[in-house]
């Protein structure tokens, strides 16, 4: 069992207020994934979960329980940190080991776990080997072997694959997927990549600013975001988004469409504009267009449009894919 | 960077490394020479360099007139006393600067060090006067004491450099591993500081080991170290330049061997821990 509860959480550093007020429900099992532009609170919010900080006021529950004020290790989170933190004096074996050590198990129980940790993990060949020995991805694995082997309530991750390259970081990405399915146990992600957070999380906080802008499914957040910061961070790439008489044409102060939700023709179209850049990616192109009297805007095209730059195109938002929002920036 | 430079440039330095080398070299070596020579070839002009007679005879006047073991053995006594004596009260000091800083760490760490600012005469007269009324002088107790007293602040600040490199991360992670706050001291922490506390270890014995001004103020008889050994050789007899140098070598030589066998440690304990 692991389900988290935030009520009226409020952290702040030496009078500077980083979380204002946060109210949260992690259901059991879930894989939540907090995101946000750097410095938005992401960490701060983890380790207050973690109990590395303390809150300012408010509450944390586990499975019903208040942990506020309870020690990291009473709460039986494990977690998972952007830069490993492995145990640099002990091979992966005492890395794995050291959670089960702690609560004193019996050497086979130990024995038994480690070994099938790394098979998970596809360590064994490399249960003798100190950190320093390992690649950043077997480290990273590492440091999940260590948080898995104590069965914990729930697992915070906090940025694990940012010190990864692209690929890994994809294969990783997957294999903590994988992971969830098997484990079935609760996981809470942070990272600032809007793509780790739309394929891995069942639910996503988005955060700016120490507030959450918007707690939803994937889908959700991506089909009916709350207001224009969530919009315009959710989706790649970006939304378009256009004020002024336009937008007020369709009775907003602002109205969105998303690259892929506009229809590029070669002449006619609502707004008409030149192409500025045309990027092949091979499966698409993304035309960025100067339209007049609005500004830039980009386009998701197939990868085989003919169009280059300084043609005349036309572009038309699809039917039900506009955005509006108000003048303060919510959804209508 | 390494790669960048240039050989002509490589060849210059290493040229002028070893010119340093050889000049803060060379007194040690003239010492050494001269431990071996007669007294009367000691001090001859122009000075021989190597092609001279070379005899033991200064080495053995030197072991027959004093008891160089004796105070071989006070050397010892009070440097790896005082040097123990020093990390049992610096290792929870600087733990505790390190990790569970406050806004007066800083400060506290300046003023510390500012104490070895002051030239050692400054405190010559309230040293020896409370030594007498101790009944300190000239004991073993009174010299680890005092040779602890003046390294205190490096071995604080050595220890201090030592664990603020020990990442946060790593004690947060053993935190969330269920360690309790001795199991962590004992598993995590200790171990990553054991080399920083070797190399502190080391420095401070040849410190203490080197201390001339207060083993000599403060010693007559009994406690004498390996400093004042020497001393004995230079002003109350007449200046005998030979034997001088067999005492000096002899009072190095324990120093030079231990500072040899423990190289790596002991260079990055003088560079505080930047050559890694
Ligand atoms: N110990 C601290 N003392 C003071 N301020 C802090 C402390 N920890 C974090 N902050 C501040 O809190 C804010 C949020 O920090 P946090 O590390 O949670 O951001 P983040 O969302 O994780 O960012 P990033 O994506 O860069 O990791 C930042 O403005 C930071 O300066
Ligand atoms: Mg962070």
């Amino acid at each position: 069992m692991g389900s988290i509860t935030l009520e009226h959480v409020n952290k702040s550093f030496g009078g500077v207020e980083v979380i204002p007020d946060i109210s949260l429900e992690i259901a059991d099992g879930e894989f939540i994934v907090f995101v946000g532009p750097s410095g938005c609170g992401k960490s701060t919010l983890l380790r207050l979960i973690a109990g590395l900080e303390d809150v300012t006021s408010g509450r944390i529950l586990i499975d019903g329980e208040d942990v506020s004020r309870a020690a990291p290790a009473q709460r039986k989170l494990s977690m998972v940190f952007q830069s490993y933190a492995l145990y640099p004096h002990m091979s992966v074996r005492g890395n794995i080991a050291f959670p089960l050590k702690m609560e004193k198990a019996p050497r086979e129980k130990i024995d038994q776990a480690v070994n099938n940790a790394a098979a998970i993990l596809n360590l064994t060949d490399y249960l003798d080997r100190k950190p320093r020995q390992l690649s950043g991805g077997q480290r990273q694995r590492v440091a999940i072997g260590r948080a898995i082997v104590r069965q914990p309530k729930a697992f915070l991750f906090d940025e694990p694959l940012s010190n990864l390259d692209a690929a890994l970081r994809v294969a990783m990405r997957l294999e903590i997927s994988e992971l969830h399915n098997k484990l079935k146990t609760t996981m809470v992600y942070v990272t600032h990549d809007q793509v780790e957070a739309m394929t891995m999380a069942d639910k996503i906080v988005v955060l700016n600013a120490g507030r959450v802008e918007q707690f939803g499914s994937p889908l959700e957040l991506y089909q009916r975001p709350a207001n224009t910061f969530v919009a315009g961070f959710i989706g790649s790439p970006r939304m378009n988004f256009i004020d002024g008489a336009e937008a007020a044409r369709h009775g907003a102060h602002t109205i969105g469409v998303r690259p892929e939700h506009l229809v590029v023709t070669p002449e006619g179209g609502d707004w008409s504009g030149v192409v500025k850049v045309s990027e092949h990616l091979g499966s698409d192109t993304f035309l960025h267009v100067d339209v007049d009297g609005i500004g830039a805007l980009t386009a998701r095209a197939p990868g085989d449009v003919p169009f280059r730059h300084g043609e005349t195109v036309g572009l038309s938002p699809m039917n039900g894919r506009l955005y509006r929002f108000d003048a303060q920036g919510l959804a209508l | 960077m390494a790669r960048a430079v240039s050989t002509r440039r490589k060849l210059a330095f290493t040229a002028l490394a070893w010119i340093v080398a050889l000049v803060v070299f060379f007194p040690i070596l003239w010492a050494f020479l001269t431990s071996f020579k007669t007294e009367g070839t000691a001090i001859a002009a122009p000075p021989k360099f190597l092609f001279f007679e070379w005899t033991l005879e200064n080495y053995r006047t030197v072991l027959e007139r004093s008891n160089y073991f004796r105070f071989l053995g006070n050397s010892i006594i009070t440097a790896v006393g005082s040097t123990l004596l020093g990390l049992v009260v610096a290792i929870p000091a600087a733990w505790a600067m390190a990790f569970s800083p406050t806004r007066r760490t800083k400060d506290v760490l300046m003023w510390m060090l500012s104490t070895k600012m002051l030239p050692a005469v400054g405190v010559l007269v309230p040293i020896t006067m409370l030594f007498r009324m101790m009944g300190l002088t000239d004991t073993h107790l009174g010299l680890v004491l005092v040779l602890t007293l003046i390294n205190l602040p490096i071995i604080v600040w050595m220890l201090f450099t030592y664990f603020k490199e020990i990442p946060v991360d790593i004690l947060e992670a053993a935190r969330m591993d269920g360690a309790s706050l001795r199991q962590e001291v004992i598993y995590v922490l200790t171990p990553m500081a054991i080399p920083g506390i070797a190399s502190t270890l080391l420095l401070n014995i040849i410190l203490a080991w080197n201390e001339s001004f207060w083993t000599i103020v403060l010693t007559t008889t009994q406690a004498t170290p390996l400093p004042a050994f020497i001393a004995a050789y230079s002003s109350p007899e007449g200046l005998f330049w030979a034997k001088l140098s067999a005492a000096s070598m002899m009072a190095i030589a324990p120093i030079l061997i231990m500072g040899w066998f423990s190289q790596k440690q002991l260079v990055r304990g003088l560079t505080f821990g930047a050559v890694k």
